[in-house]
């Protein structure tokens, strides 16, 4: 246990850590995890910045409401089986979630450390991971509780969402089935979320503490086409759907569909879950570029062409519509793609992917823009700058401008309440037009992050076990 | 794990194989596929579902053995077992009663179409079935589309069974014969034999049906691997198809992306 005792004064002389990274070369080149993670005396001190201020607006920034000021204190002692038990009561994928949520954007923005200008907040992030994978190396499998209920949930999809309601339904006794679409669990943290910002042995790690609870998974189930949610409905007492990310969108400009031309979706798809990066007879293959472009300003952009770089292209270059500013992506993923020589182009919407008399892409065409008065998003529309046109060479192109909801399971249950986008309604239970069917993350929010995922699927298990007994 | 339960040859290359899989079987009507993956770092493989059998739980997929992957899988001998088959994937055939229909497939393709004509002859209409292949050999599921069929046209390329050539010979004699000209025609074979009939019934005016079979992955609508232009717009193969309207599909592009990874390893990078 740590000792020392911290004046007021001290306490706020402490500078932010830094993060332990994979030398920036080197790791453009493979998929080890970018951030190594902070050492325990370092992590204790970060720990110590924390000035357990009276509003904990951290929490309140916290899309599962963590308790941070609580397990941070626990880090600051030492104690980081205390801080292990504080932030897993709370957060079903606390390794999870310390790689990939934008701390920047909710728990660190709103720090009172980092208030006033100058100051930096308390590295929240990077303290989560750190106790996340204290515990994981630490403690032993979770046990399941000792009586189960008669109560039978299924869950749609095995990403954030379903893993997290899935997990705190089990430890309350419920008897839980995930469906998964594709053969692996963890739905995009499995398929998206590349391994050097989310090793897959943490993913593994999840999906086994979630077995060990009792949660039975079964994967190559296709609900909609398997089974339907009528089936589920008949067979379970209550349900929560949460299948995700759905079907990608296109540029829609001539072109797109060339050899050479990838959603986001597949070419991260090919590489994480089907091991594309690693050359085999009778592996799914991919298209290696040297030039490659990737349209799209958001994390899987971001992925996207950071793994690019990965498989090889001496140039991976993003082309943006708007300026850094707008872009949704996390900051630390600006920042290390930056260090990794990804190529940003701002301002810029493309007009066409050109392709060479055998159907390859050879290049886009691209138009520069400027930012005009603000859109509905509240960021600043880009407009084009008529005559500004040009072409840049590049044999692969991604693009990754969002996803819009996929029918596939709406389509087979016309009682499902859908908005005009085609995602499903929930009230503020996250309950949808069915009693009993519950629903949340992408498929009710359009895309969205891991974390709020996970904050839907933590509300719609509360939501769930009240129903249940109210049956 | 999906154990196989029977595996037999049919034409050189081309398996039977019959995999238990209960609730593909009882979700499953014709046109529908199966995605396939044998063993742990193995590709997604989207296989046609030629028949199942809801009682028995089990389900028919006949397959041609065209790269390493599909070898693997049809060497999987009754009792061993295919790790992951997801589905029933894609729309369900949109049979009708139209009166006559011409089934005319291709090689393995005659696999997907089994279904189709099946399903077309249950629904009532007068099944004229054309299929072709290499050589005798390569003609496959003859006398099991006999059973429905007005008649069973074969032809093959060599000349060693039925009338030596392609299957489009024989459809343009039966769409210029007006006693014979069916109301729809339902095609499924290589991109260039689709291609090929298409030109045919546009110029007789009969509505086409095609079953596409292109670059996949998932096979949900998640990756959009499987587009395809159909009628100047890009649908997904896997859940808007993968049966289309052959006359308004673009067949130039489809048979140019069925080639993106014919020698992938060094196409881009210049080796």
């Amino acid at each position: 246990m740590n000792k020392r005792q911290y004046t007021p004064k001290e306490r706020m002389a402490i500078q932010r850590c830094k993060m332990v990274e994979q030398d920036a070369a080197a790791r453009a080149g493979n998929f080890k995890e970018v951030n190594q993670g902070l050492a325990e005396a370092v992590a204790i001190e970060e720990a110590n910045r924390c000035i357990q201020c009276k509003n904990k607006p951290c929490i309140a920034g916290c899309p599962v409401a963590v308790r941070i000021p609580d397990f941070l204190a626990k880090v600051a002692e030492g104690d980081f089986a205390g801080a292990a038990a504080i932030l897993q009561a709370d957060n079903a994928l606390p390794a999870t979630t310390g790689r990939v949520c934008p701390q920047e954007k909710q728990c660190e923005e709103v720090c009172i450390r980092g208030k006033g200008g100058k100051g930096q907040p308390v590295a929240i992030g990077w303290l989560e991971r750190y106790v996340a994978d204290w515990g994981m190396a630490h403690a032993s499998a979770p046990v399941p509780p000792a009586t189960r209920t008669k109560y039978k949930v299924a869950i749609v999809g095995s990403g954030p969402g379903g893993l997290t309601a899935a997990g705190e339904l089990a430890r309350i006794g419920h008897n839980v089935t995930v469906f998964e679409a594709l053969h692996a669990a963890g739905g995009v943290l499995r398929y998206g979320i590349p391994e050097f910002r989310l090793p897959k042995r943490i993913v593994d790690r999840e999906v086994a503490n979630l077995e060990a609870l009792g949660v039975k998974i079964e994967c190559n189930v296709v609900v909609g086409k398997t089974i339907t949610i009528d089936q589920i409905t008949s067979e379970f007492d209550a349900c929560f759907i949460a299948n995700g990310a759905g079907v990608p969108e296109f540029l829609r400009v001539p072109g797109e569909n060339l050899k050479g031309v990838y959603s986001a979706n597949e070419y991260l798809t090919r590489i994480n879950l089907m091991c594309a990066y690693d050359p085999q007879p009778g592996r799914t293959p991919i298209l290696r570029a040297q030039t490659t472009v990737v349209f799209g300003g958001g994390n899987t952009a971001m992925d996207g062409v950071r793994t690019s770089k990965r498989m090889g292209s001496s140039r991976a270059i993003l082309a943006y519509r708007r300026s850094r500013a707008e872009m949704p992506a996390r900051a630390e993923e600006v920042k290390h793609a930056e260090e990794e020589g990804i190529e940003f182009m701002f301002l810029v919407a493309p007009l066409a992917i050109l392709g060479d008399d055998k159907g390859w892409v050879r290049g886009v065409r691209l138009q520069k823009m400027e930012l005009g008065p603000p859109d509905a998003s509240g960021r600043r529309r880009p407009v084009p700058i008529p005559g500004s046109e040009f072409e840049l060479e590049c044999q692969v192109a991604i693009v990754a401008v969002g996803t819009k909801a996929n029918p596939l399971l709406t389509a087979t249950c016309p009682q499902l309440k859908l908005n005009k986008w085609g995602n499903i309604e929930v009230d503020a239970n996250q309950m949808t037009s069915i009693p009993g069917v519950f629903a949340g993350g992408d498929i009710v929010r359009g895309g969205a992050t891991v974390i709020l995922a996970m904050g839907d699927g933590k509300r719609a298990a509360a939501a769930i076990d009240a129903y249940l007994k109210t049956k | 794990m999906f154990e196989v339960l029977r595996n037999e040859t049919l034409a050189p290359q081309v398996h039977r194989m019959v995999v238990r899989a209960p609730r593909v079987a009882k979700a499953r009507q014709p046109g529908q596929f199966v995605i396939v993956r044998l063993e742990e770092g193995a590709e997604r493989i989207p296989l046609t579902i030629a028949d199942a059998d809801p009682v028995a739980g089990t389900i028919t997929l006949i397959i041609q053995a065209v790269g390493l992957s599909t070898q693997r899988i049809v060497a999987v001998q009754a009792g061993g077992f295919i790790r992951d088959v997801a589905g029933p994937l894609g729309k369900a055939t949109e049979i009708h009663n139209v009166g006559k229909v011409v089934c005319v497939g291709g090689g393995v393709g005659t696999a997907v179409l089994f279904p189709l004509a099946a399903a077309a002859a249950r629904a009532g209409n007068e099944v004229t079935t054309i299929i072709g292949g290499r050589s005798a050999p390569y003609v496959i599921l003859r006398d099991e589309l006999a059973q429905f069929s007005k008649e069973v046209l074969v032809t093959t390329e060599d000349g060693s069974l039925g009338v030596k050539g392609f299957v489009t010979a024989v459809l343009e004699q039966i769409l210029n014969d007006p006693a014979r000209k069916p109301a729809e025609v339902f095609a499924v074979g290589p991109v260039g034999m689709m291609a090929a009939i298409v030109k045919l019934t546009r110029a007789a005016n009969v509505k086409t049906v095609v079953s596409l079979n292109p670059i996949m992955v998932d096979g949900t609508g998640m990756c959009g691997g499987c587009r395809v232009t159909v009628g100047g717009k890009i649908q997904f193969a896997c859940v808007d198809g993968p049966e289309f309207d052959g006359l308004a599909v673009d067949f130039k592009e489809l048979s140019d992306r069925q080639a993106t990874y014919k020698d992938h390893e060094c196409k881009l990078t210049g080796k």
